[in-house]
């Protein structure tokens, strides 16, 4: 202080007075700080000094004041628009002209003499801090929550009586939540264990288990004594509340990422379980039947971007019904040009639609480039649902969910309950005794098999709204559509629903563990094992004959 | 199901011994043992006649090959399991030669260290238990032999006891040589990773890319080629070659006539991998890389098609689709390199439709 008033001799006294009022004044603030009284032109004058101490109590004055000008001094601070003239006064510049920032009124001045108002960085942080705190006191909730998020990202004990305030005041209750939080957060090395002890048990109410690292230094204490063992005996059990939100939400992410995936499999491998499962064609080409209903997708999302953006929303009612037919006559041609001729060859078959595979990821190599293209998701499937703090279920993944169990269902209903799929059924059951009844067999072959097709354009349409869609997007999902039918057991669906859900969920069950390629390689060595003890899969058809 | 496979022809009934043939045989191939020495080593570099070391390379990538088809016709044209995982066997085999070879680099690495330069970069300070004894040539060559063939015989024994089989087990083989990719790909395998092994220095101390080792491999690769086609003749023409014929025709059959045919299918199985890692211990020095690539799923699906195209259940004809569609994939690639997967993809098509026995099917109908 010395020092400083050798230095400076203009306003010392006025400014030491301020600071002495200041320091007095802060006492109370933290009482009673609603009680806002508008700040002496004089005391601004200490920022455009080089007194950082002095800056720092005009700063914490502005806080508490919360009124207009203080909010214009702070914001011009933090935006480093404050300037300092010869005379001691301030001015804000405001596009090209400059403001007195107690007025607001424009104000005269030469651009020689102004001086920036620097700051320090630990200033810079207060100054940050104050205007956050400042913003709690808004009248809109929606600058409240802006400011809450600020806070969050650096809770330091300098915020707290902002905060402390905030909360008492608000009535929000989401915001209040997230208030009391944040309060617990600044207040857990605060001198009075009483506020330690309210702020810890606060949080392991909250159940937000990304604090269980802010906690752990006072769970761990050691020669705690008198009302710090009490602390640290609430932190140890709001720490295991914490972990216990945390295993639970582990719990229900892991279940959840395993369903999504079984979904997705599902629907990869539910036009495989209608092709080989039913009518026993081995297709290799059913992954690019996939990549004629992802591609689809997006050439119909592309059409609704350059002919009627406005609904946008809306291009999945057009891609889904799109990529069904094309995909279904794909497989009607296939069917009619070349595995009508491979009837009873399985294994040429299987080589002949590897070829066809080749052909159709070459030719969408040709069209659409080797990289993949971009698929977005209509707006109503973006974003998700938080379910716990740290859970949030995506829109995108849900709706694949039901929509993988709306085609099933779909599929199981057309299998069961039309005449197509009654026809279906009798010429994979007996295709001899079919004919007799009168039922021409080619076109049941022709109409199953691009009924399966048709399906798996389904799948590549779900399949495009969660991932990339390139080239080699059939390739990714052959393999394991292909054990999802395998493990289910060939002949029903019901087995290929159990496969897909059960590959899915025991993948991602095991994914933390060993990582996902390893995952890979035991859930294979499970399928083979499996298959040991079930050699038909979950879902056995019962029958007498050696070939089945 | 019975019409599956009538259409290729069944075991050639066996002929009386004719030792002139023989004869015939073995100065052919001395004379052509004396021909390859002369064109690589006695020509000089701008004769006409001499086999440069680029055309010694892609034969005996080739020959390699032809191997390896000639060991997926034991299995798939003879006994009817189509294997879509036989380059899993063949890059195992490769990578047992690969570890000898990386080995023996010594010190000469970029990193100068006693251990292979992918785990010095990895910051390896020891080699895993895995890697021990692999600076053994006779080792190495025992892995060649043991590592496929173990893996051949486990997967086997479970997938043929529970009788898996068609395209069921060609599934699973599929997915077999699918996962062991993926394992390959990671570097804590202790493989490499995706750059798998390459910088080969030298082969039991002789300079690998000499002009000379070269010359011996390729006729190391010719030896075992041939070898591999008397073996196949062997084992078709004796009474096992016709009991798998019989579980490729009608399985169920011939268990009902009080056979078990898992002891026959587990040998020929096991017997086809070791051959095809054979195969892949002569490819790995030749072409100087291996990497997980060579397992991918599409590399032994093309496996199967040089057998169709050759024609399966024949002696000759693997070798021939092998020679047939490398010799196109080398010429497209390099010419058209798009067009090559257009071009396969089309084999793939046509042969099963209109060339259902392949190219001697094709040249037998034009002999009668």
């Amino acid at each position: 202080m010395t020092e400083i008033t050798a230095r400076k001799t203009g306003n010392a006294l006025g400014r030491r007075v301020g600071l002495l009022f200041t320091a007095l004044w802060m006492g109370i603030a933290v009482l009673s700080p609603n009680t806002a009284r508008a700040i002496a032109p004089d005391q601004l004058k200490a920022l455009g000094e080089d007194d950082y101490d002095a800056k720092a109590a005009v700063v914490e004055q502005l806080a508490d004041d919360g009124d207009a000008t203080a909010e214009r001094v702070l914001k011009a601070l933090h935006d480093d628009t404050l300037f300092a003239l010869p005379d001691g006064s301030l001015a804000v510049q405001v596009g090209d002209a400059y403001h007195d920032p107690l007025t607001d009124q424009a104000v005269q001045v030469k651009a020689d003499d102004l001086s920036q108002v620097s700051l320090s960085n630990v200033l810079r942080a207060r100054v940050a801090a104050a205007l956050a705190g400042l913003q709690l006191r808004s009248a809109d909730p929606g600058v409240r929550s802006r400011a809450v998020d600020a806070l969050f990202s650096r809770p330091d004990p300098t915020v707290r009586k902002y905060v402390e305030a905030a909360r008492q005041k608000e009535t929000d209750s989401r915001l209040k939540g997230r208030l009391d939080q944040l309060w617990a957060m600044t207040a857990l090395q605060d001198p009075d264990p009483q506020h330690r002890l309210e702020a810890v048990q606060l949080i392991g109410d909250r159940g937000d288990p990304q604090l269980r690292s802010i906690l752990r230094p006072l769970a761990t204490m050691d020669n705690a004594s008198g009302d710090d063992v009490k602390v640290r005996d609430a932190a140890q059990a709001a720490l295991h509340k914490l972990d216990r939100a945390q295993f639970l939400a582990d719990m229900a992410g892991t279940a959840f990422t395993g369903l999504s995936l079984g979904s997705v499999l599902l629907l990869a491998a539910l036009g495989l379980a209608i092709t080989y499962g039913l009518i026993g064609v081995i297709n290799m080409a059913h992954g690019e039947f996939l990549l004629i209903g992802a591609y689809t997708t997006y050439v119909v999302q592309n059409l609704f971007r350059a002919y009627c953006p406005g609904a946008f929303d809306f291009y999945p009612v057009v891609a889904v019904p799109a990529a069904f037919l094309l995909t279904a006559l794909a497989g009607l041609v296939l069917e009619r040009t070349l595995i009508r001729w491979l009837y009873g060859r399985p294994l040429e078959t299987l080589l002949a639609t590897f070829g066809i595979s080749l052909l159709l990821m070459q030719a969408a190599r040709t069209v659409f480039g080797a990289q993949n293209v971009q698929v977005e998701n209509p707006s109503w499937m973006q974003g998700g649902i938080s379910v716990l703090p740290s859970l949030i279920l995506p829109y995108n993944r849900l709706v694949i969910l039901a929509f993988a169990f709306a085609v099933v269902g779909v599929t199981s209903l057309i299998l069961n309950r039309t005449r197509l799929g009654l026809y279906i059924r009798a010429v994979t059951q007996n295709r001899r005794m079919a004919a007799c009844t009168g039922i021409v067999t080619w076109k049941i072959d022709a109409y199953a098999f691009a009924f399966g097709a048709g399906v798996a354009g389904l799948g590549g349409c779900a399949l495009s709204q969660i991932g990339n869609v390139g080239p080699d997007l059939g390739q990714t999902y052959i393999i394991d559509s292909f054990m999802a039918v395998v493990l289910g057991g060939v002949g029903q669906l019901s087995g290929t629903i159990f496969g897909a859900m059960g590959l899915g969920l025991i993948s991602k069950v095991l994914e933390p563990f060993w990582g996902a390629v390893l995952a890979k390689i035991f859930v294979l060595i499970f399928i083979i094992l499996f298959i040991q003890k079930r050699p038909q899969g979950l879902f056995a058809l019962k029958g007498r004959s050696v070939e089945a | 199901m019975e019409a599956v496979e009538t259409t290729v022809k069944g075991v050639v009934a066996p002929r009386p011994v004719r030792p002139w043939g023989w004869l015939l045989w073995g100065v052919g191939v001395v004379a052509l043992y004396a021909l390859i020495l002369i064109c690589t080593l006695a020509l000089p570099a701008n004769h006409p006649l001499h086999l440069s070391v680029y055309l010694m390379t892609l034969i005996g990538k080739i020959m390699c090959y032809a191997i390896v088809a000639l060991a997926l016709n034991l299995v798939w044209g003879y006994t009817g399991i189509l294997s879509l995982g036989h380059g899993l066997f063949f890059t195992l085999g490769g990578y047992a030669m690969g570890m000898y070879l990386m080995r023996s680099i010594g010190l000469d690495g970029v990193y100068h260290s006693p251990l292979p330069d992918f785990m010095v970069f990895l910051d390896w300070k020891a080699l895993p238990w895995f890697w021990q004894g692999t600076d053994h040539f006779l080792y190495a060559l025992l892995l060649v032999v043991l590592v496929p063939g173990l893996l051949a015989w486990i997967f086997g024994f479970f997938a043929f006891r529970s009788r898996v089989r068609g395209v069921y087990l060609s599934i699973m083989t599929q997915a077999l040589t699918f996962a062991a990719m993926l394992l390959f790909y990671r570097n804590e395998t202790g493989f490499g990773g995706n750059n798998g092994f390459t910088d080969f220095k030298r082969i039991l101390g002789f300079p690998i890319t000499a002009p000379g080792t070269r010359t011996v491999l390729f006729l190391a690769t010719l030896t075992v080629l041939l070898l591999s086609l008397l073996a196949s003749r062997f084992i078709v023409r004796s009474r096992l070659g016709q009991v798998l014929t019989a579980i490729r025709d009608g399985e169920s059959r011939l268990t009902f006539l009080g056979y078990n045919p898992l002891g026959y299918k587990l040998f020929i199985w096991t017997f086809s991998a070791v051959l095809c890692g054979i195969a892949g211990a002569l490819y790995v020095p030749q072409v100087g890389i291996i990497n997980p690539n060579e397992m991918s799923p599409a590399n032994s699906i093309e496996m199967a098609i040089w057998v169709a195209v050759g024609g399966r259940g024949t002696l000759f004809g693997p070798i021939l689709g092998a020679v047939c569609v490398n010799a196109a994939k080398s010429y497209l690639t390099a010419s058209f390199s798009s067009s090559w997967l257009y071009f396969l993809g089309a084999i793939f098509v046509l042969v099963p439709i209109f060339l259902p026995r392949g190219l001697v099917g094709l040249l037998q109908r034009r002999r009668k």
